[in-house]
């Protein structure tokens, strides 16, 4: 076989490899979603974050706005400290409200955000003062039993009801 | 060193008192032997006499153990690296069996020294390497592949591809064994014709008597270790030597046993192969 | 007495092998210096890439497709049971870019490249080519063994990325059209689930390791057998046992080392 002909088969080759990487990059995977666009940093901080990982989505009525970036601990409030990078198109008000929430029943945890009602937006570097926790499954768990406790002990007078301890 | 009858630098290669052997074992010993410019030498013996061995030496691809090989006036052992790459580069080595590169065909093989050290445009080597080829009757065969030519073109083509670089020096390793007699002739020819055209000088190893008789100016028959005897073919062929006379008359018994000699692990071997039955 | 002499044996069977790769690793340093031969004269590398590659291509995307159809096959089948079955694309995806693309490939690339590679050189090595090279002043290292290196080192990272995405479009073709899972849930589910860097880069990554290895050991086993038909035959051998063990137990350290938070 002529060199040249080697050599084009070897450039078809090379680009067929090409093209698969981007198949599984774009198709597969999720490096269309933002990964390149400009963007401008938020942080929140949260008592609890749970299970909130690096790169998780950040997203407000289900549309993917920006990703987490880091996740440090201030030492002197000791909270988590999350830092977001956020699509530059998307501002949200000041007095936004940053969740952590779960995707499914079991599945990832992302951050929500709601917008507030506030007429200045939130700057570059900006912090969202309005953030709540992540559900700890096993408070909720106790706190369900305590209630169900509770409730039983309220209904019954029978000196048996116990109080179930808190955790 | 000590110049001899002729000028010093018409000396190519020189084997004074060299031993050669492979580990701890000694094949040859006391090897001295002159090769000069324009002269066809032919290094005759038996099988498993050493000749692949001294050639091994003449190429640098082992070092001797005693003694010097002098290599255009160079010491081999003492070349290393690109020294040894630039004295290879004067000379070509026809391999007994060719050892063409069988994934080229049969232009690509004797382009390939011109590819790797000269800088020639496409029509400049395509003119040169056609010319080499038809110095040896192939020029029509450029673009065949290996495996569709015969053992005899075989060797004209790696003979071609040893000798396009036009080197000083080429070492043939027995360019004679297996060819048909028509095959024969044209390759004693040849190897005269380009050491003469050339001006280089050829060495021939070999175990056929005829044709290099007919070609060589100088003859060493090696055997059993050392140089046994030296001369023109003129001379060797009047030695009264019992073992240049086994040689050249091709007698089965003489210096060099027909039986071969009982070893402890031969006679250990037939004990046990008896007790069996 | 029969001990001493085993314990002998054995002290002087680890010494051996210590020094085989002691050997190979000399090997892999010479090869390592003699490649600047990519770079003046490209078209040597690039036809490696060509008979490794693309001949190797065929039997990659054939077996990446029924990788990929058993893979759906058996994910659905495992899934169902649990009602996650639209989780099915996740499941193929990140399977074979993690895992099955890159050793599957490596393991198909050994017995087929690397087999031919040591076959070559070996055969090269019987037919005095090498030597003939290194009496024409050309170095044998420099000419025939780094362009394969190199070929092979390209062509192996490529061969896995075809494998994985003709292995997950065989997923999609079992799951979505065969079996009737929604087609936007399988490809939504993977697309947020693989991530580019730690899932198809480490993929990638793994892949050049273990084509490094493959081809590094393919051409070692050539270089260092013994010029004879059956010394060329217990080569290829060696080259199909040591490449596939070296391929399995490099991906267990490096699924431990990339894998691990």
């Amino acid at each position: 076989m002529s060199s040249e002909k080697t050599d084009w088969w070897v450039g078809l080759f090379v680009l067929l490899g090409g093209i698969a990487l981007a198949f599984l990059a774009l198709r597969a995977a999720n490096l269309s979603s933002f990964s390149f666009s400009p963007s401008y940093t938020l942080s929140a901080k949260f008592d609890n974050i749970g299970g909130l990982k690096v790169r998780a989505p950040v997203k407000s009525a289900g549309v993917v706005v920006g990703r987490v970036s880091s996740i440090t601990l201030d030492t002197k409030t000791y909270q988590a400290v999350v830092r977001i990078d956020m699509e530059k198109g998307f501002l949200f008000p000041l007095d936004s409200s940053a969740k952590i929430l779960t995707s499914g029943l079991l599945g990832e945890q992302y951050i929500g955000l709601e917008a507030g009602g506030d007429e200045t937006n939130l700057p570059d570097n900006g912090m969202i003062q309005y953030t709540q926790s992540a559900i700890v499954l096993e408070s909720l768990i106790s706190q369900f039993l305590f209630n169900t406790a509770e409730k039983q002990g309220s209904q019954t007078t029978a000196p048996g009801a116990s109080d179930k301890p808190q955790k | 060193m000590p110049s001899l009858s002729t000028a010093p630098d018409d000396l190519v290669l020189r084997l004074s008192g060299v031993a050669l052997g492979y580990g701890d074992v000694s094949i040859l010993r006391d090897i001295s032997l002159d090769v000069r410019r324009g002269q066809v030498v032919a290094l005759m013996g038996g099988s498993g006499s050493g000749k692949t061995t001294l050639l091994r030496a003449a190429t640098g691809q082992i070092k001797a153990q005693a003694g010097c090989v002098t290599l255009f006036d160079q010491d081999l052992s003492k070349a290393s690296g690109p020294a040894l790459q630039a004295l290879r580069q004067k000379m070509g080595v026809l391999f007994q069996q060719g050892a063409l590169f069988t994934d080229l065909n049969v232009f690509e093989n004797v382009a390939f020294p011109l590819r790797e050290h000269a800088k020639l445009l496409p029509t400049e080597l395509l003119a040169r390497v056609l010319d080499t080829l038809e110095a040896v009757g192939l020029r029509a065969a450029a673009h065949l592949r290996v495996a569709e030519i015969s053992g005899g073109m075989a060797r004209r083509v790696a003979l071609a591809r040893a000798v396009i670089l036009e080197p000083e020096l080429v070492l043939y390793d027995e360019p004679f064994a297996g060819l048909d007699p028509i095959s024969l002739g044209i390759t004693a020819r040849l190897i005269r014709n380009l050491s003469d055209r050339l001006g280089c000088a050829s060495v021939v190893i070999t175990h056929d008597i005829t044709e290099s008789f007919a070609i060589a100016d100088h003859v060493y028959l090696v055997g059993q270790g050392v140089i046994k005897a030296h001369g023109t073919p003129k001379t060797l062929g009047t030695s009264t030597d019992p073992y240049v006379q086994q040689f050249l008359k091709g007698q089965p018994d003489g210096p060099v046993p027909f039986d071969y000699p009982s070893t402890p692990k031969f006679e250990a071997w037939l004990v046990n192969q008896e007790a069996q039955r | 007495m029969s001990l001493n002499t085993s314990l002998t044996s054995v002290g002087r069977g680890i010494r051996i092998r210590v020094s085989g790769l002691g050997t190979f690793a000399r090997f892999f340093w010479l090869l390592l210096r003699r490649s600047g031969i990519v770079f003046s004269r490209p078209r040597l590398v690039s036809q490696q890439i060509h008979f490794i590659g693309n001949y190797s291509l065929l039997i990659i995307a054939v077996s990446g497709l029924f990788v990929g159809f058993v893979l759906g096959l058996q994910g659905y089948y495992t899934l169902n049971r649990y009602g996650s079955e639209e989780a099915l694309g996740l499941l193929v995806a990140l399977s074979l870019t993690r895992e099955l693309g890159p050793v599957v490939t490596a393991l198909l690339f050994a017995g087929r490249a690397g087999t031919s590679l040591t076959a070559e050189i070996g055969l090269m090595k019987a037919g005095e080519q090498l030597a003939a090279m290194e009496v024409m002043a050309v170095d044998p290292v420099r000419r025939v063994l780094a362009p394969r290196f190199w070929g092979g080192v390209i062509a192996m990272p490529i061969l896995a990325a075809v494998f994985s995405m003709v292995g997950i479009l065989g997923g999609w073709v079992v799951g979505v059209l065969m079996i009737g899972i929604d087609t936007g849930a399988f490809w939504s589910q993977m697309q947020s689930g693989v991530d580019v860097w730690k899932d198809i880069m480490n993929g990638v990554i793994k892949s050049v390791v273990f084509g490094v290895a493959v081809t590094l050991i393919a051409l070692y086993e050539g270089w260092q057998c013994r010029p004879t038909p059956e010394g060329v035959a217990r080569a290829t051998t060696r080259t199909v046992v040591a490449g596939s063990l070296a391929v399995l137990g490099l991906d267990f350290l490096l699924t431990a080392l990339m894998f691990s938070n």
